[in-house]
């Protein structure tokens, strides 16, 4: 349904199926391309929820293709990794053995083993860092959104694995695997050493097993915890007699195999898995080989697993309500395309986010913005100047870092295995996000950054807003206020606000309670005639960030 | 007239008057009994306060609550992390059971008779997955069922029916609930709304823009996400100033242990519960009991991580419970303490405990019903890596005792709350419950916007509405959430109007009325009876 139609047309007499709670949705658009206008509007979407982000020069890039060339060229990921996170600490408290002394302050900390807990409190607040400057700096591709997805997927948190290394080698993996084969990252990821480490994998052993991954790989990773009848307490059992054996080796962090803690007898599952039985073997290989028969035997439960990892794609690219009509459009034939596909991500993504349903007017505007979304969308969408030394980078990132943290999204450190409550929380998901402690959070964030800014080092970190006004929009549309706001609103907003605000808006901070739009033409034309004209930049300057500020701090600006 | 009202016009403070209520006779009481003054409901004194403490990650019961009379085979099924018997903190008027090392402040409420301890409460069909598990403990669900609202929810929605439209009110200008901390949870989610509020900073004040924004369309996914937004910026503002106004009256508390994030929570309850909000139930929480690995130096069981923990609970639990004292509100609060379930029985061989079934919980106050409720675990000669605390006590048979003894909440009521009938724990003493019903002046507080006729009912019931005209739906859910039937779905000119919702086949229980009109929603409980 497009925007106009939705407005116009008489509801749908009697809906095919009951609305669950608070669902509200009579959408019945499916996985069809979608073939309608495209516009600032459409690519915004796209961009919010693929991106962090709609930049104004990013949706001009866009804007040039088709919708189904600017999807494929979002899921065109780049193959090579950034440069690796800075060491961006000094060698204060860290023991004169330990072997981060010898990294150099500016070079990479990641090659070389470190076992002091002041070096790893440090790497990991680098790591951290580092992760919000790459979605700052992120490339045009849907890479950077997928890696944040998959964290929140295989949640691990450095609090448990304490090492920064470790950090970087998942998040890596998350990276390199971000539009990949889902059934590939499963393995990969049950013997990565922050994983491992996380789940006890590397305590456990065949005279006392332990459940922890066995049971989270079936739970939370791939069946889900809602399929009826499901795995059972036998299967996580058995599955957890599988997985012994595996170790970390913390001098050189490799991961290895022994096989004297491995259970070597035949593990039965329960009838949900056919009554599979996984044959005990005893060398590395074969449990290797035995990991690969678990993985398997999961994977053959291939519709439960399908209908899960879609479903949780869906929540987060889409929205968290999932009525019956959309179960039936896109749910069912998305995980059929999944499975039938041999597990990739791409072409699932492909189709979802070129869809009639991905652009339906209801499935858009109503995601919340997490605190991670809020703070790197308002850094690259106001282009905010960041300082280019890596010194003073890792200053700000790590500031924002903080910020979100504070407004509940802790990066790296997600409050559980189960990931962040906003993506599984019945009934509220999404508004999860938003309470009485942290919408104020929030608020007080945006009033910083428009307002005075955040400085550390003699260094400023702010929303110039006649820059941003004057790179983002013809001189023609600044001209005329109208028009203005509308450009505006089509780059932070995805849910309309009436003529009526518009203009109250307009007139109350553009115009200065004045009704005469020639007011603010003037001051734009008296700005860009002589821009080394103190008083005239000052009275564009001093209606623009007001105005920013107040769109900022209305609710609307918390969608996307 | 209501019980209350009647009592405020007619009986003076200061004289007995020779009236039975409930049998009995008011003349027993002065004008400074509990009682009298509970009728009256003018005094603080009555303002009752549940504090609930979450353990985050499934608490190890068992090295918490010791389980002495069996101590043999406690010891060979965890030997290497097993609490030594010499060790275990004794408890007055008993040898078999003791606490461990590190709760030294739990011990001294114990024997001073403020501290009950309520033996393997758990549920049927025990779930072992952290979030399921803690789902059930917060909504107060079945195991296998999945409901949609919390039971602190349930209950604030049955006091409060109103809420939030035209809150705050004269009658109950502060907010119904507080949670500290920056994540709101399921427990206090109601039927259609968050009914409590989350803060970690009781000084904290924004000044939101005023609502200018255009009215959203309500019947679309964003015009829902921006009402919720718009609500909770409106929400913050009107109970920010309750809540600085209340925390500022506070200038000297007692002492709490610094680096003790539970004790820290505690210290603000203590202080707005002392600054006079009449808010009803607070909850805080704490993390790290998730102990799969390490949970007892190997050394040393009695210290560790676990070690850490219990002194966290125990230091926090007594230092908030001094500070209520020196702050003369003790008679007022009572707390409890749950995890969303216990360890295994047999330890593993990482020093550490898998997930388990049924554990203990503890119930503090002055006014609690001291003492050990229930008998220790068995655990078999021999434990297996299979083997869990069985249940003895249903969680919430607590939260139904707590609402029935603390808050008065009456029987039918109770059954709407709990969404079926628990065993009555005697846990606390509040000599108003013991006479009278729930205060029933603040349930007509706010607009009162859908109300149905009778309730409980049998079949059929009459739902009238009031609209402010255009779009109305009214349909009726059950507690999942789903929608069984919809009553009206169409524009309307403002008025009130009546429905009928005929139940016929459908099984006993609760239904929740849910109106909606533009960007306004009510939700009315109504239950099905015999």
């Amino acid at each position: 349904m497009d925007r106009r139609e939705f407005f116009t047309l008489k509801r749908r007499a009697k809906a095919t199926s009951p609305k669950p709670y608070a669902g509200l949705r009579q959408i019945y658009s499916g996985l069809t391309p979608y073939t309608g206008t495209w516009t600032v509007k459409e690519v915004s979407h796209l961009l919010k929820r693929t991106m962090f982000g709609a930049k104004k020069a990013d949706i001009d890039y866009f804007l040039a293709m088709t919708p189904s060339a600017a999807v494929d060229a979002l899921l065109n990921v780049p193959t090579g990794l950034p440069a690796p996170p800075l060491k961006n600490y000094d060698n204060t408290g860290i023991d004169a053995t330990d072997g981060d002394i010898a990294v150099a302050q500016g070079a990479t900390w990641v090659n070389t083993v470190s076992d002091d807990g002041t070096a790893n409190g440090n790497r990991v607040n680098s790591l951290k860092s580092w992760w919000i400057g790459n979605m700052i700096n992120q490339d045009r591709s849907i890479r950077e959104k997928m890696t944040l997805f998959w964290h929140n997927h295989f949640a691990t948190e450095t609090i448990e694995y304490e090492r920064g290394t470790y950090g970087y080698r998942y998040n890596t993996l998350l990276r390199e695997s971000a539009v990949g084969n889902f059934k590939k990252l499963v393995k990969d990821m049950t013997l990565n050493i922050a994983m491992l480490r996380y789940l006890n994998g590397y305590l456990n052993t065949n005279t006392a097993p332990d459940e922890n991954y066995a049971r989270e790989l079936q739970e939370l990773f791939t069946l889900g915890k809602e399929n009826n009848p499901n795995y059972t307490e036998d299967d996580v059992k058995a599955a957890a007699r599988v997985l012994t054996g595996w170790r970390i080796k913390k001098e050189d962090e490799t991961i290895f195999f022994n096989a004297n803690q491995h259970d070597r007898n035949s593990k039965t599952f329960s009838s949900f898995f056919n009554g599979t039985v996984i044959a005990g073997r005893s060398d590395a290989a074969g449990a290797e080989a035995e990991l690969d028969d678990l993985i398997n035997m999961i994977f053959a439960k291939s519709v439960e697993v399908s209908e899960f990892i879609v479903k949780k794609l869906y929540t987060w690219f889409v929205y968290y309500t999932i009525e019956p009509d959309t179960i039936t459009n896109v749910i069912k034939p998305l995980a059929q395309q999944f499975r039938d596909g041999g597990w990739e991500i791409k072409p699932v993504l492909a189709t979802l986010l070129k869809s009639e349903h991905f652009f339906d007017i209801l499935s858009q505007g109503c995601l919340i913005k997490s605190p991670i979304e809020m703070i790197v969308m308002m850094m690259r969408e106001f282009d905010v100047a960041f300082p280019a030394d890596y010194e003073n980078q890792y200053y700000m990132w790590d500031y924002l870092r903080s910020q979100a943290t504070t407004m509940q999204q802790n990066l790296f450190d997600p409050p559980s295995v189960s990931g962040w409550p906003a993506y599984y929380q019945v009934p509220q998901f999404y508004e999860m996000w938003i309470n009485h402690d942290t919408m104020p959070k929030r608020e007080m964030f945006i009033d910083l950054l428009i307002v005075n800014g955040y400085t550390r080092n003699n260094v400023k970190l702010i929303i110039d807003p006649v820059a941003f006004t004057e790179n983002s929009f013809p001189t023609a549309v600044i001209l005329d206020p109208n028009t203005f706001i509308d450009a505006v609103l089509d780059i932070l907003y995805r849910v309309p606000l009436s003529a009526t605000v518009k203009t109250n808006i307009k007139t109350q901070i553009l115009l200065l309670g004045q009704y005469d739009d020639h007011y603010w033409t003037n001051a734009w034309f008296t700005y860009i005639g002589d821009k080394t004209n103190m008083a005239g930049y000052s009275a564009v300057f001093n209606r623009l960030q007001p105005f920013y500020k107040y769109l900022m701090n209305l609710a609307e600006y918390q969608l996307a | 007239m209501k019980r209350r009202d009647f009592f405020k016009q007619t009986l003076p403070a200061s004289v007995t008057l020779p009236a039975l209520l409930n049998g009995f006779s008011v003349k027993a009481f002065t004008g400074a009994s509990p009682l009298v003054q509970a009728l009256m409901g003018t005094a603080t004194d009555t303002d009752k306060v549940l504090v609930m403490i979450q353990l985050n990650g499934g608490n190890d019961g068992l090295n918490m609550v010791i389980p002495i009379e069996t101590y043999s085979n406690y010891y060979n099924a965890r030997a290497n992390i097993a609490i030594a018997q010499n060790k275990i903190l004794a408890l007055n008027g008993t040898s078999k059971t003791g606490l461990h090392p590190s709760m030294t402040g739990l011990q001294t409420l114990y024997n001073e008779k403020k501290l009950a301890i309520i033996q393997a409460v758990g549920y049927e069909h025990p779930n072992f997955s952290h979030f399921r598990a803690t789902d059930i403990w917060m909504s107060a669900s079945d195991s296998e069922q999945v409901i949609s609202t919390g039971w602190i929810g349930r209950y604030l929605n049955i006091e409060y029916p109103n809420f939030p439209n035209g809150y705050p009110t004269a009658q109950m200008p502060d907010p119904l609930a507080i949670q500290i901390g920056s994540v709101a949870n399921l427990a206090m989610q109601g039927p259609a709304f968050p009914m409590g509020m989350t803060i970690s900073n009781v000084n904290g004040n924004y000044l939101f823009l005023d609502e200018i924004g255009d009215p959203p369309t309500a019947n679309t996914p964003w015009g829902k996400e921006l009402t919720y937004i718009r609500m909770i910026m409106g929400q913050t503002e009107k109970y920010s100033n309750v809540i600085r106004a209340a925390a500022a009256k506070v200038t000297s508390q007692g002492s709490y242990p610094s680096g003790n994030d539970l004790a820290q929570q505690l210290k603000i309850v203590a202080r707005l519960v002392k600054g006079g909000l009449k808010t009803r139930v607070y909850m805080v929480s704490t993390g790290g009991f998730d102990t799969h690995s390490s949970q007892v130096e190997a050394a040393d069981t009695t210290v560790g991580t676990h070690a850490r923990l219990m002194a966290r609970v125990s230091d926090a639990i007594k230092s908030f419970m001094d500070d209520l004292k020196g702050l003369g509100v003790d008679d007022r609060v009572i707390g409890m303490t749950f995890s969303e379930f216990g360890r295994r029985i047999k330890s593993n061989s990482s020093l550490g405990t898998d997930h388990g079934a049924a554990a203990p919980v503890f119930v503090f106050g002055k006014n609690v019903r001291s003492g050990i409720f229930g008998t220790n675990p068995t655990i078999p000669t021999g434990a297996g890596g299979n083997d869990n605390v069985p249940y003895q006590y249903d969680f919430r048979s607590i939260y139904a005792s707590i609402l029935k003894q603390w808050f008065c909440v009456n029987d039918n009521d109770l059954q709407t709350i709990m969404l079926k009938n628990f065993q009555n724990i005697p846990l606390c003493v509040n000599a108003a419950c013991g006479a009278t019903g729930v205060d029933d002046v603040i349930r007509g507080d706010g607009e009162q916007l859908i109300v149905n006729y009778p309730n409980p009912f049998v079949e059929r019931t009459s739902i009238t509405f009031n609209t402010k005209g255009g779009h109305t739906l009214v349909q009726v859910m059950d507690t999942m959430g789903r929608v069984i039937k919809t009553l009206t779905d169409k524009v309307y000119t403002s008025g009130t109007y009546t429905v009928s919702f005929d139940g016929y086949g459908l099984p006993l229980g609760v239904y929740y009325a849910r109106f909606q009109n533009g960007a306004t929603q009510q939700v009315r409980p109504m239950l099905k009876t015999r």
